[in-house]
């Protein structure tokens, strides 16, 4: 249609002159908003355009730090991380056939569905086929070259000594942080900080320009423990022998270095392998000689006695009359398993009377006994810093009536673990002063805390060296070459609040006896066969481990190498 | 003035040109040298993993239960019995004394 044509002639077609006005006007309005949008992203806002021209090219990565190292007193590692792959799948990105699949699934050691199942799985973007690789498997995943199948670097933790040390050192989760014992313990010097650092990366996803670290990787610090794997090895073998041996339910040693209180060794059985933890149940993780409490039995006399020697109650050669084996106290009975008219003070820990311990407790106050016992540490945690220690139970003395008054010097009625048992020995290894214990190296002597005087000391360390003397209740615990002292226990364990038969067998022991070294404890529960006298049971490990220790020790013998007398009477019971 | 002008852009010129193939040289200097960095950087990170787990070797190879096990049973070794041990103490002379 032609539009001209029809218009009206007459009119002129006059175009009023405010039109190109208006339009000039929008058209600079669009051009000044141009401009200013120009100056504002260019020049005010510019952040943002170089960000999205980063974003091209530059590229923010992870610098991944490794754990520390945890290593015994010389340096021997018993925990390192070392890097292993996990592999894991982008399934919308994955291209495999049956053939690939059915070669990934055999190299990775899983069932072909599964692993069809996990890379198909479209709902997810990521998935993990298989976490922690050894190195030579990850080498035929990358020879696969499925795309889509990727791999990610990991931390893993070894653990060389196996389960010798394992509830000591205690283990990892996946993401390399410490859950259990010292892995727990010291997670914030072990653990390592990622660091990132802005890169810019080229088409080809070559690094090409280093543009400055956002922050720094830390490296995790290592940890020098006060073990000695050596003697944890020998602590733990001889452990374990007797635990067999006695089908015991469990046990365990703790060596302490007698002048610096460090830890030698710490050992319980049963076990587990750090390495490959499986489903080992929480039993085998507990570390008993911290987490466990138990009634200490007879290896509490010493501290009554010398608690007594230090208050002036009685000395080295008083005669305590222990009443023909049989001793009424408020109703209840107290017995001796080897009936006595009398007996000596020393006598009395030789042959550990539990009628001239409670006579000798008599003589003090509850409040004093119980005084010397709580500065000996009982009652309260060691200061090991061991994750999840048991501090064990100390009762008030306005709570004790006269029975308890004599059963705790015998170590009923009162709660401890191993370690602070041990660490009480410490006492008598050196001249009356309770050493503080440690799991770390220490390089500065410990500050040390005077309990009893040097007196009272060698005095109670000769009657310890007469329990293991033929006449003793622990003949078993000598040494070849070595003087050593130390103390039976057998106690009752408790059940719902009652003493049933069965059985906690101890010997806790100092040596050499001329200048001690080592304190060794030995905890022995409910042994099974038979034999369950301190004597018999723990006594013969303390002889073993204490033996290695010092020959691996290099300390200098202080007795004769034909030393051992092994009685052949039956040897000498406690009562319990 | 119009031919010294010009003759001095040209130099201009020619200088700017050279300097920014210079840039350009150093920059592809600088990202070669940046590339082997980080590949040798990589490959003490390798060597460190390595040094880990060699070390982690050794001492899986050298654990105390191993040891004794190979010489007890490997080499036939044993403790020495308290009646095999022979005590010889120096005297401060520097002679040595059997002890009975």
């Amino acid at each position: 249609m032609n539009y001209a044509a029809s218009a009206h002639p007459d009119i002129t077609a006059k175009l009023p002159g405010w039109r190109a006005t208006v339009l000039f006007c929008v058209l600079l309005a669009g051009f000044a908003g141009l401009v200013g949008r120009a100056v504002y992203l260019q020049g005010i806002h510019d952040d943002f355009l170089k960000k999205k021209g980063d974003a091209r090219y530059s590229r923010v990565i992870e610098v991944s730090a490794h754990r520390g190292m945890i290593t015994d007193r010389n340096g021997e590692p018993l925990a390192v991380s070392t890097p292993v792959e996990s592999v894991w799948a982008s399934p919308q990105d994955v291209e495999a056939d049956r053939g690939q699949i059915k070669k990934l699934s055999q190299v990775l050691g899983m069932e072909m569905r599964e692993v069809q199942n996990r890379l198909f799985n479209i709902s997810r973007d990521f998935v993990y086929l298989k976490r922690q690789l050894p190195p030579d498997q990850v080498e035929k995943v990358v020879s696969l070259n499925i795309p889509g199948v990727l791999l990610q670097r990991e931390y893993r933790r070894y653990y060389p000594a196996g389960e010798e040390a394992a509830q000591t050192l205690g283990f990892t989760g996946q993401d390399d942080n410490g859950q259990e014992g010292l892995e727990l313990a010291f997670q914030e010097r072990l653990a390592g900080k990622r660091g990132s650092q802005r890169v810019i990366k080229d088409r080809r996803g070559y690094i090409v320009e280093d543009v400055g670290s956002l922050r720094e990787p830390k490296h995790g610090e290592d940890v020098r423990l006060s073990i000695d794997s050596k003697i944890q090895y020998l602590a733990y073998r001889e452990l374990k022998n007797a635990v067999v041996s006695h089908q015991a339910k469990s046990g365990s040693v703790v060596v302490l270095d007698a002048l610096s209180g460090e830890v030698l060794a710490l050992a319980s059985y049963p076990s587990f392998n750090p390495n490959n933890r499986g489903n080992s149940g929480s039993k085998a993780m507990r570390n008993r000689a911290i987490a466990d409490l138990f009634e200490p039995g007879s290896t509490m006399k010493p501290f009554t006695v010398a608690a007594a020697l230090e208050e002036g109650k009685v000395s080295f050669n008083t005669v305590i009359n222990t009443e023909n084996g049989v001793f009424r106290l408020g109703g209840r009975r107290i017995h001796d398993t080897h009936p006595e008219p009398s007996l000596t003070v020393a006598q009395v820990v030789q042959k550990s009377s539990n009628i001239g311990s409670a006579k000798i407790a008599l003589s003090m106050t509850p409040k004093a006994l119980r005084q010397h016992f709580s500065n000996i540490g009982f009652g309260e945690p060691s200061g090991s810093n061991f994750p999840g220690e048991a501090a064990g139970k100390l009762r008030d003395a306005k709570a004790w009536r006269p029975i308890e008054h004599a059963t705790i010097s015998y170590g009923h009625g009162i709660s401890v673990n191993l370690m602070q048992l041990a660490r009480a020995y410490t006492i008598f290894a050196n001249e009356g002063e309770l050493i503080p214990v440690s799991l770390l190296k220490q390089d500065i002597p410990p500050e040390k805390k005077r309990i009893f005087s040097g007196r009272t000391v060698l005095a109670v360390r000769d009657m310890l060296e007469m329990v293991v003397s033929a006449e003793g209740t622990a003949p078993l615990a000598q040494v070849a070459g070595y003087r050593v002292a130390g103390k039976t226990g057998t106690a009752h364990k408790l059940e719902n609040g009652r003493y049933i038969d069965r059985y906690v067998a101890s010997f806790v022991g100092i040596a050499p006896a001329s200048r001690p070294r080592i304190v060794v404890a030995v905890m022995i529960d409910e042994p099974s066969k038979g034999e369950y006298y301190g004597g018999q049971v723990a006594a013969p490990v303390f002889s073993k481990v204490t033996g290695a220790a010092l020959h691996s020790l290099n300390v200098p013998n202080d007795a004769p190498l034909n030393n051992v007398i092994i009685p052949s009477a039956n040897i000498v019971k406690e009562e319990v | 003035m119009l031919r010294s002008g010009n003759g001095l852009n040209a130099l201009l010129v020619t200088v700017v040109v050279i300097c920014s193939l210079g840039v350009v040289a150093s920059q592809h200097k600088a990202r070669k040298l940046f590339i082997s960095l980080q590949q040798e950087k990589e490959q003490a990170q390798q060597m460190e993993v390595e040094w880990g787990q060699l070390q982690l070797e050794q001492s899986t190879w050298a654990t105390p239960r191993r040891v004794g096990e190979v010489a007890e049973q490997k080499l036939q070794m044993h403790v020495p019995k308290a009646e095999q041990v022979k005590f010889i103490r120096v005297e401060p002379s520097g002679q040595t004394k059997k002890q009975p």
